[in-house]
């Protein structure tokens, strides 16, 4: 049996109790929102920790997902909605958010580094204008509305507190399931090419496979993050994938830390904290201006994110004892410290 | 038996492991490589000399797929593998070794060691865990024994000290049922005593293997290889056994020269 550090039995328990001291905004707005904009960056982290590659359009597969809700079930628009069940829906949702990543991927992995970067960028782009112009698919600029998650035997997805567990289960099942997979042989590959890409095909290991593969594997979770936000708003259009968005996720994964899956929801926390209540600190005009001044600092004195802030604080604050110990097989919880920094200098090589 | 009837024992029996019909590699204006004509027989082992920049390891990079030949043929046991991408190839059965290591940094020697024993199988992209009876991970607990690194398996490689990498870079060659290696430079700041445990791990391959070493240090070369064969400016410009090219009068002055003079 695998040592769970008790720190984790501690957050598990703060989460699940979380909603019931909450009111419904805190339950909603900051809990749910922040596990949906976790989720859609971990999709970003998997990429960009364990592979090297910094994919600018993991947003635009949530949003395609997200797009598919309403055009494959019901809308009040009346542009197509073929009335599917949410039973065939969503698993063609996901699997188009995972499709289109992969595609991405395919156009995008021969290229490193800045080049990634702005390949992915430039499909986000494209993919945001499209949505805004054409009317026969996306509904243009004003996209679909009135959108509602199903009541499953029931259970009234909507109401706050099913619809935060929903967003919990999903999370913590993503997590979980990026640890494990980190320490399978696709996710030793998956780091192999990212240390050494020519190494890694010295081995026997198709670069680009193991790349698009990863590429696909994003895109499931991304698009799961989509659908959980079109049932959070209850609308897409195309702001909802817009480049701003597409910067506040970099900004997420790079602000949590890209060391551990769990860092893309510290991230996601904070932002969704500063959103709401960095206008109460200052003047409204300038709340940007604070949101902007909090991630610079906590890049500046954190490269590596408030995973590495939090990794640095804890010998000083008495709980260094705390520190989980190496066994002779990883535990799992523990992932090999690559900042993004020496990952793009590696590229170098 | 001596070393030319070893040689010549090889040359009579076996197909070939390595065949390359004039291959050239250009750079721009620059030619690397200029009409390689090379054939190593199946569990042959051959000494690649030649200063620095006379092409040895472009040599290597062309075989292995780093990059395409600019024109000619290489064949791996028969088969044109001219255009096959390198994963291709070493899923064939071909092996190398890089002049610098090139590993998996920040991950562990056992993680390494299977990554590579991993590479060459199916099951490479696996998404189950694999539990400690696993072919693939006893043969990296075996390729670490092999290479002197069954204390290090847990540490992060980036931790490793020059000579330890150096192991593993070798270790990592020999996963998966090599048929044919190539050894870049494998001696390369290796202290006496590490040369001489890189001699018995040469040594103890099986005798089915063969490859192909680049090595700077005539005692290693001369010593591990039946065949030798001399490069100079990007072209093969003579074949022998050891002793031939020892005392050859051209060599000497070329390469050898410089280290009697």
């Amino acid at each position: 049996m695998k040592q769970v550090h008790p720190n984790w039995w501690l957050a598990a328990a703060l989460l699940v109790l979380y909603p019931f001291p909450a009111n419904d905004f805190f339950t909603v707005q900051i809990g749910a929102y922040s596990l949906i904009l976790g989720t859609i960056a971990l999709s970003l982290m998997i990429l960009a920790g364990y592979g090297g590659m910094v994919s600018l359009s993991q947003l635009t597969a949530a949003g395609l997902a997200a797009y598919m809700v309403p055009i494959l079930g019901t809308n009040t628009q009346g542009v197509l909605g073929f009335g599917w069940s949410y039973w065939f829906t969503l698993p063609v949702a996901v699997l188009t958010a995972a499709l289109f990543s992969a595609l991405v991927g395919l156009i995008a992995v021969r290229n490193s580094g800045i080049y990634m970067i702005m390949i992915t960028l430039a499909v986000a782009v494209s993919v945001f204008f499209f949505t805004r112009q054409n009317y026969e698919i996306f509904n243009g600029f004003t996209g679909y509305s009135g959108i509602e998650a199903p009541k499953p035997f029931g259970l009234d997805l909507r109401a706050p507190i099913p619809f935060y567990y929903l967003c919990l289960i999903v999370a913590v099942t993503f997590v979980l399931t990026t640890l494990y997979t980190a320490r399978t042989p696709f996710g030793l590959s998956l780091q192999a090419v990212r240390d050494n890409p020519r190494r890694a095909s010295a081995l026997g290991y198709s670069v680009p496979a193991v790349r698009i593969s990863a590429f696909f594997l994003a895109g499931i979770i991304a698009g799961v993050g989509g659908i959980m936000l079109v049932f959070l708003n209850g609308r897409i259009s195309p702001g909802t994938i817009g480049v701003d968005v597409v910067i506040d996720i970099l900004v997420i994964a790079v602000v949590g830390g890209l060391r551990h899956p769990i860092g893309p929801f510290l991230g996601a926390l904070a932002f969704v904290l500063l959103e709401n209540f960095a206008i109460d600190l200052i003047d409204r005009e300038r709340f940007n201006t604070v949101i902007g001044g909090a991630f610079l600092l906590i890049v500046l004195f954190s490269p590596d994110g408030l995973l590495g802030l939090w990794g640095r604080l804890k010998p000083q604050i008495g709980l260094a004892s705390m520190t989980t110990k190496r066994g002779s097989q990883s535990s799992g919880l523990d992932i090999e410290p690559n900042s993004l920094k020496g990952r793009l200098s590696n590229e170098n090589v | 038996m001596d070393r030319t009837d070893a040689l010549s024992r090889l040359q009579s029996a076996g197909q070939y492991a390595l065949e390359l019909e004039a291959v050239n590699r250009h750079f721009g204006a620059l030619v690397a490589l200029a009409d390689i004509n090379l054939a190593v027989k199946a569990g042959e082992r051959r000494a690649v000399l030649g200063s620095n920049g006379a092409g040895k390891t472009t040599l290597f990079n062309a075989v292995t797929g780093d990059f395409l030949v600019t024109t000619g043929r290489i064949r791996f046991y028969g088969e044109d593998v001219t255009t096959l991408p390198a994963h291709e190839r070493i899923r064939r059965g071909l092996r190398r070794t890089y002049q610098i290591s090139l590993l998996f940094e920040t991950l562990s020697v056992r993680d390494n060691l299977f990554i590579a024993c991993r590479g060459i199988s199916p099951r490479r992209g696996s998404l189950r865990r694999s539990g400690p009876s696993d072919p693939d991970v006893e043969m990296a607990e075996i390729l670490a024994q092999a290479v002197h690194l069954e204390d290090t398996l847990d540490d992060i490689v980036g931790t490793l000290s020059y000579g330890q990498q150096r192991q593993l870079e070798i270790g990592m060659s020999l996963a998966g049922a090599p048929r044919f290696i190539l050894f870049d430079e494998p001696a390369a700041g290796l202290s006496p005593s590490e040369r001489k445990d890189l001699i018995e791990i040469l040594d103890a391959l099986p005798s089915h293997i063969g490859y192909v070493i680049i090595e700077h240090d005539m005692d290693v070369a001369l010593r591990v290889a039946v065949s030798v064969s001399m490069m100079h400016n990007g072209r093969i410009i003579k074949e022998g056994t050891p002793s031939e090219i020892e005392n050859d009068p051209e060599i000497q002055e070329l390469y050898l020269g410089s280290r009697h003079g």
